[in-house]
């Protein structure tokens, strides 16, 4: 044989990829749900139904937008590659998002955009709770800060429910319709995954299937006064899910929308 | 509800003491009698200023989904977030003289209301959004400085906070500026053109030059405007020209010079045929605003009505508990 070095054959067999790091993914969920969500709700400024909720979504984008940050924030340093929140959520692709599906869909109507913030909402109060007696001191600290915000988000879209639920009979089969639209996108909230179940070990993160039936009894007491109903349990749907990479298609558009000017720049400082 | 007011004569003796009043420099209160024409005169310009709070949200919110970092993205939102503030603390002013908001917004969606001409100009790229708040938000503090001294005192209070507000707008739209003139080649390309496009829009702003200006005069004397269109303009290109000096970007105008006589920037012919244009509906974006706030306005009647209908039957709930 002659010749230099032998390149190594490719191999059909993937190398193993490193696990990665339950923390840093727990982090990212925490802020992806967050940045994406804020992002959605910050497309109705200036076209809100009326000017007190322009003020209001505004108000709760920059509340998710301002805990983003500081999820994010601690993800990059916790990952220790030198991504920083802004490198976070402006240069990774759609299938490195762990968001859930449910917040990057598409805003619809008002009533849609209610249902699923009170759907999220809910969520974020029961988790932000948990994690705020979390065995890790920073993220406890900042899901403590979150959770004040969190209860004040919950308290309005829950007011809406009740008002478009019991309001006229449009609004009642708006958001009726939202929430039968909606249903299917709740389960992946309370999925565990290996990543849970490592945080849950770690004293980090808390046992979701608990916190399922916390949500649920809040979720059904709100929508049932609202004189609207909640479909049957819903089968998850089949595949993987956001927290694992996998996404709606509008997730892409959504990304390349916020990516589009930082993507355009790189190095550039803003 | 509108109130309709017959044109019987004022009371001459009433009007005297009006004007000694103004002239005394004393705060004109909602309930406090006032000549029919000043009314009209304020609730004109506050709807007006209203309204351009309104549209204003539409071209710097065109950029919150695109804004290249974190934090630029946040204080975008929150700065379009203060103006729908102002907006409707503005309106509520408005309501002191007895219009109501529905009333003015449906003149606004009709076509029958202005707006600043500005915001009907498009916004192109990200730097638009730092020029914004350096050259529009500066010239509205320039306008609003002294309308914060205006006679009617719903209008001059509400103009001392939206002011303070203004001033934080401006200097983070300054920032943004500042940051990009001193970032890449394409950086500063960008924040230059964006000059380049709001430098003689933003002049107009300051409506009309007093020779042909058909407000100012009875304004004036009312002290409802403090001060004339020329001389306010006079001040903004003062204020402006160093600023843009320090970060070494260039006014688009040949004819900019210092009169160390007088200390003005002198600046060069506004093409006031554009002006006009915009002002009567012709301007690149006039259409599309008005749209964007109809189609809100549409889109989220079945809200308010059940928010209304809400409310009504937690009214009759309460009601019948009570009896």
């Amino acid at each position: 044989m002659t010749g230099g070095p032998a390149t190594p054959a490719p191999s059909i067999v993937p190398a193993p990829r490193q696990a990665p790091d339950a923390l840093v993914e727990y982090l990212l969920r925490l802020g992806d749900d967050r940045l994406v969500l804020g992002h959605r709700l910050s497309e109705w400024c200036g076209h809100g139904p009326i000017l007190e909720e322009d003020i209001a979504l505004s108000n709760v984008a920059l509340d998710l937008l301002g805990q983003a940050t500081m999820f994010l924030r601690l993800a990059g340093q916790v990952e220790g590659r030198g991504r920083d929140e802004d490198a976070l959520a402006y240069f990774r692709e759609v299938v490195d998002f762990r968001n859930c599906q449910l917040v990057e869909l598409p805003n619809g109507d008002f009533g849609f955009t209610i249902a699923r913030q009170f759907l999220f909402d809910v969520h974020a109060v029961v988790v932000l709770d948990a994690l705020s007696r979390s065995g890790n001191a920073e993220l406890a600290a900042i899901a403590a800060k979150s959770l004040k915000e969190a209860k004040y988000h919950v308290r309005h879209s829950g007011e809406w429910v009740l008002k478009l639920g019991d309001g006229t009979a449009e609004s009642h089969q708006r958001i009726q319709r939202a929430f039968d639209a909606l249903w299917r996108f709740t389960p992946e909230l309370f999925a565990a995954d290996v990543v849970d179940a490592a945080m849950l070990a770690a004293g980090v993160g808390p046992d979701l299937a608990a916190l399922q039936a916390v949500w649920d009894g809040l979720v059904r007491d709100v929508v049932e006064r609202a004189t609207l109903s909640l479909p049957h349990a819903a089968p998850p749907i089949a595949g993987r899910s956001g927290r694992q990479g996998s996404h709606t298609e509008a997730l892409g558009h959504l990304l390349a929308e916020m990516q589009i000017v930082a993507r355009s720049h790189p190095g550039a400082k803003w | 509800m509108t109130q309709t007011r017959t044109a019987t004569p004022e009371d001459p003796a009433k009007v005297a003491a009006f004007e000694a009043r103004i002239a005394a420099v004393e705060s004109i209160e909602p309930n406090d009698w006032m000549p029919e024409k000043y009314r009209r005169q304020l609730v004109r310009m506050m709807s007006q200023h209203a309204h351009s709070e309104i549209v204003g949200m539409l071209p710097e919110g065109n950029w919150i989904t695109r804004a290249p970092s974190l934090r630029r993205k946040i204080s975008l939102i929150a700065k379009v977030q203060d103006e729908a503030g102002h907006g409707l603390y503005i309106y509520c002013g408005a309501e002191t003289l007895g219009v109501d908001r529905a009333e003015l917004i449906g003149q606004l969606l009709d076509g029958t209301a202005k707006y600043s001409s500005i915001f009907n100009y498009p916004t192109l790229s990200w730097a638009d959004i730092g020029v914004i708040g350096w050259f529009v938000d500066g010239a509205a503090i320039v306008n609003q400085t002294i309308l914060a001294k205006a006679s009617y005192g719903p209008y001059a209070r509400a103009m001392i906070r939206v002011c303070k507000e203004e001033n934080f707008h401006k200097r983070q739209g300054y920032e943004i500026v500042a940051t990009l003139a001193n970032g890449t080649p394409a950086q500063k390309a960008m924040v230059q053109d964006a000059v380049d496009r709001w430098w003689w829009p933003s002049l107009m702003m300051f409506g009309p030059s007093d020779t042909d200006s058909p407000n100012t005069a009875e304004l004036i004397r009312w002290k409802v405007k403090r001060k004339t269109n020329d001389e306010l303009r006079q001040r903004f290109v003062n204020l402006t020209v160093p600023q843009a000096m320090a970060v070494n970007l260039t006014l688009p105008d040949p004819d900019m010079t210092f009169n160390a006589e007088t200390e003005n920037w002198e600046f060069g012919a506004i093409d006031w045929d554009e002006f006009n244009q915009v002002i009567r509906g012709n301007g690149p974006c006039n259409r599309e605003r008005l749209e964007a706030r109809r189609k809100a306005h549409d889109e989220g009647a079945w809200v308010r009505e059940a928010a209304n209908a809400y409310a009504a039957k937690q009214r009759a709930s309460q009601a019948s508990e009570a009896a």
